[in-house]
């Protein structure tokens, strides 16, 4: 039995904006093992990166508040501690790749000062030993030269390049735990790979645990464990990565899947589409968030929001529908 | 269905963006070598999907065909029908700018903000002076109706749309003045997984209704496969290989082409339990000094001292499948 390392329970963020409430986060539960991928799906808008920055306590307060929920990281909560107990935690033992390379640096500070950053603060060394630390992590992440490319600043890299400057800035104080936020998504699909590719190789060497946050399934599909699928602020179904495949069990799943085109596939078929758009979360409402654009709704879909409950082994849906046969559950 | 008739022929087309210096002197020192000399047909009827990386020109050559402001060939030509679009000028050009539309990538960039939906609709009714009044009315309603929003929604603005609402009415403006060529490029790349689906159903069955022929430009090859009969696959200011959809899987012939198809996921674990990457090295070079022979050698994993001295030629090796590298027999 692996060893459980964070378990998040009952996670609940809202934003005050001047329109009302927003919604984002309504309620959430997961737990991570050690060594364990999770792939946490969904759209624009459905909370995916809210629920970890929340549980890493990065929601600019005002106008975010995480209202409920407890996340616990080896035994200590990391929504009651104090912001001086966080941040030793933060960019040490769970740290975090963001999406976009081109603005999430320091744009005059030099890549060596950047990566020996977290490496001075929080395991105390001098100049000096972060050097040669920055120069190992860089070459650690296929830097090439990476000693004639201390003093660079970050617009001399391209957008490849700077995500592996990321991701040796993440991995400086060996975390337990990368939360890896579409670190693929705004780069070319050769460099991609060859992302994805360094990520898989570094998560077997160092033995961390990696939630990786995407829209696309594709990407999930060769690299996680288990999959989170979200909407509209909810998990609706979680399972292990090939049961989610081979048997998408809510219709949301079903119609992700369905939409995207297979590059294995040789006959041209018609992609399900899903209707209809994501839900606006301004109000909680008191009936299942993907009701209205569910093929599959009942009655009772519109008057009570499903739980996640467990259907199968390892396989969790938030439904009141059995999409197989159409009927209630 | 696709016909044999040639719609668009491209032979040789170049465009190169040339590099000024100096403040009160200018010198032209260089320049970006953004298509270098790429030729494909595209049958009526027909989707031709282009695709390709960031930076690799394919939108380029999409704005260079329909000789947009600043986006004039530098060399080859570009035939549409019988017309020699390069030597067109003037109003002979604004004329046949009807029989050809784009669809652009960002639908937020692309709709006037201070226009309503009709008047961005019925705008080139009115610029071709094919209707007026009433009739654009009536006709910018159909068109609404054609792309699957509520007619009612004419008078209002484009920030009152999602993105893929906003996507359906850049295709209704497009199909407006009911063109032959749609250019689509990454008409869908800033849009939502489940409503990417949407609108390439819809491109889809608009294509069957109307006989349209398009170049859906794009950097998603699962996409590109979905939707096009045939495939160009640009690197660098080239085409690299050009062939029928079910051949490009089956039988790509060109190393690019076989890392760019071991490089997409597919959304099945039990798949990519079983497939071998192709990882290639480093990162696609810059366009104003583009390596010399063969632009992929740099990246190839195969490549040999002939490519860095020789351009490959584009040549036929099977049939309607053409490739440009030394190392692909006969």
């Amino acid at each position: 039995m692996p060893n459980k390392l964070l378990s998040v329970q009952g996670l609940e963020t809202h934003f005050q904006t001047r329109e009302g409430t927003v919604h984002a986060v309504n309620g959430v539960s997961f737990s991570l093992d050690e060594g364990e991928t999770v792939g946490l799906v969904g759209e624009s808008g459905c909370g995916k990166s809210v629920t970890m920055l929340s549980m890493l306590r990065l929601i600019p307060s005002p106008p975010g508040k995480i209202v409920n929920g407890s996340a616990v990281f080896r035994g200590q909560d990391l929504l009651k501690m104090t912001d001086d107990e966080i941040r030793t935690v933060r960019g040490s033992q769970i740290s975090m790749i963001f999406q976009d390379p081109m603005t999430s640096f320091n744009p005059v500070l030099t890549i060596e000062r950047q990566v020996a950053e977290p490496l001075e603060i929080h395991l105390g060394m001098s100049k000096e030993q972060a050097r040669d630390r920055v120069v190992e992590l860089l070459e650690l992440v296929n830097i090439p030269k990476a000693k004639e490319r201390l003093n660079d600043y970050p617009h001399q890299f391209s957008g490849g390049m700077r995500q592996r400057v990321m991701i040796a800035m993440a991995l400086a104080c060996n975390p337990q735990i990368l939360v890896a936020d579409e670190p693929t998504t705004a780069l070319d699909v050769t460099i991609q790979a060859q992302i994805v590719e360094l990520i898989k190789r570094l998560r077997d060497e160092l033995g961390m645990s990696i939630v990786w946050i995407t829209h696309d399934l594709g990407i999930v599909a060769g690299l996680a464990q288990r999959v989170i699928v979200m909407y509209g602020g909810y998990f609706i179904e979680e399972a292990s990565v090939k049961e989610l495949y081979a048997n998408p069990l809510h219709p949301y799943t079903m119609g992700l899947l369905g939409s995207l085109p297979r590059l294995d596939l040789d006959e041209k078929k018609r992609l399900t589409s899903i209707d209809g758009l994501p839900p606006v979360l301004m109000e909680k409402p008191g009936y299942c968030p993907f009701a209205p654009r569910c093929k599959f709704a009942v009655e009772r879909c519109w008057n009570e929001n499903p739980q996640l409950s467990e259907i199968a082994a390892e396989h969790r849906v938030a439904c009141w529908v059995d999409p197989r046969t159409g009927r209630a559950r | 269905m696709s016909s044999n008739k040639v719609l668009l022929r491209v032979e040789k087309l170049v465009k190169h963006f040339p590099i000024y210096q100096g403040i009160i002197v200018q010198r032209q020192v260089g320049a970006v070598h953004a298509v270098d000399g790429i030729s494909f047909d595209i049958h009526q009827g027909e989707t031709l999907g282009l695709v390709g990386e960031s930076g690799c020109g394919k939108s380029t050559t999409g704005r260079t065909i329909l000789q947009l402001p600043n986006y004039r060939p530098t060399a080859g030509s570009v035939e549409f029908g019988d017309l020699d679009l390069v030597h067109l000028k003037g109003e002979e050009l604004r004329k046949t700018r009807r029989k050809m539309q784009m669809i652009f990538q960002d639908p937020y960039a692309s709709l006037n903000p201070r226009m309503t939906v009709g008047e961005i609709i019925g705008e080139p009714l009115v610029i071709h002076n094919v209707a007026r009044g009433k009739a654009v009315q009536e006709r910018v309603e159909n068109l609404l109706e054609l792309v699957g929003l509520n007619p009612a929604f004419e008078n209002r603005y484009p920030h009152e749309f999602s993105g893929g609402q906003r996507q359906r009415i850049g295709v209704a403006r497009a199909l407006a003045l009911q063109p032959e060529l749609i250019i689509c490029d990454e008409p869908i790349s800033a849009l939502d997984v489940s409503i990417q689906a949407q609108v390439v159903n819809l491109l889809e069955d608009l294509q069957k209704q109307f006989n349209l022929t398009y170049l859906f430009i794009a950097h998603d090859l699962s996409m590109v496969r979905h939707i096009s009969d045939r495939i160009a696959v640009m690197y660098l200011g080239v085409i690299v290989e050009l062939t029928g959809r079910q051949e490009l899987y089956d039988n790509p012939l060109h190393p690019y082409t076989k890392a760019l198809l071991s490089a997409v996921p597919i959304p099945d674990p039990l798949v990519e339990e079983q497939r071998q990457r192709v990882i290639l090295k480093g990162e696609i070079p810059s366009p104003v000094n583009p390596p010399s022979g063969c632009r992929f050698r740099t990246r190839c994993p195969i490549a040999e001292s002939i490519c860095a001295e020789e351009r490959p030629e584009w040549r036929e090796v099977g049939s309607s499948h053409f490739v440009a590298c030394h190392l692909v027999k006969d």
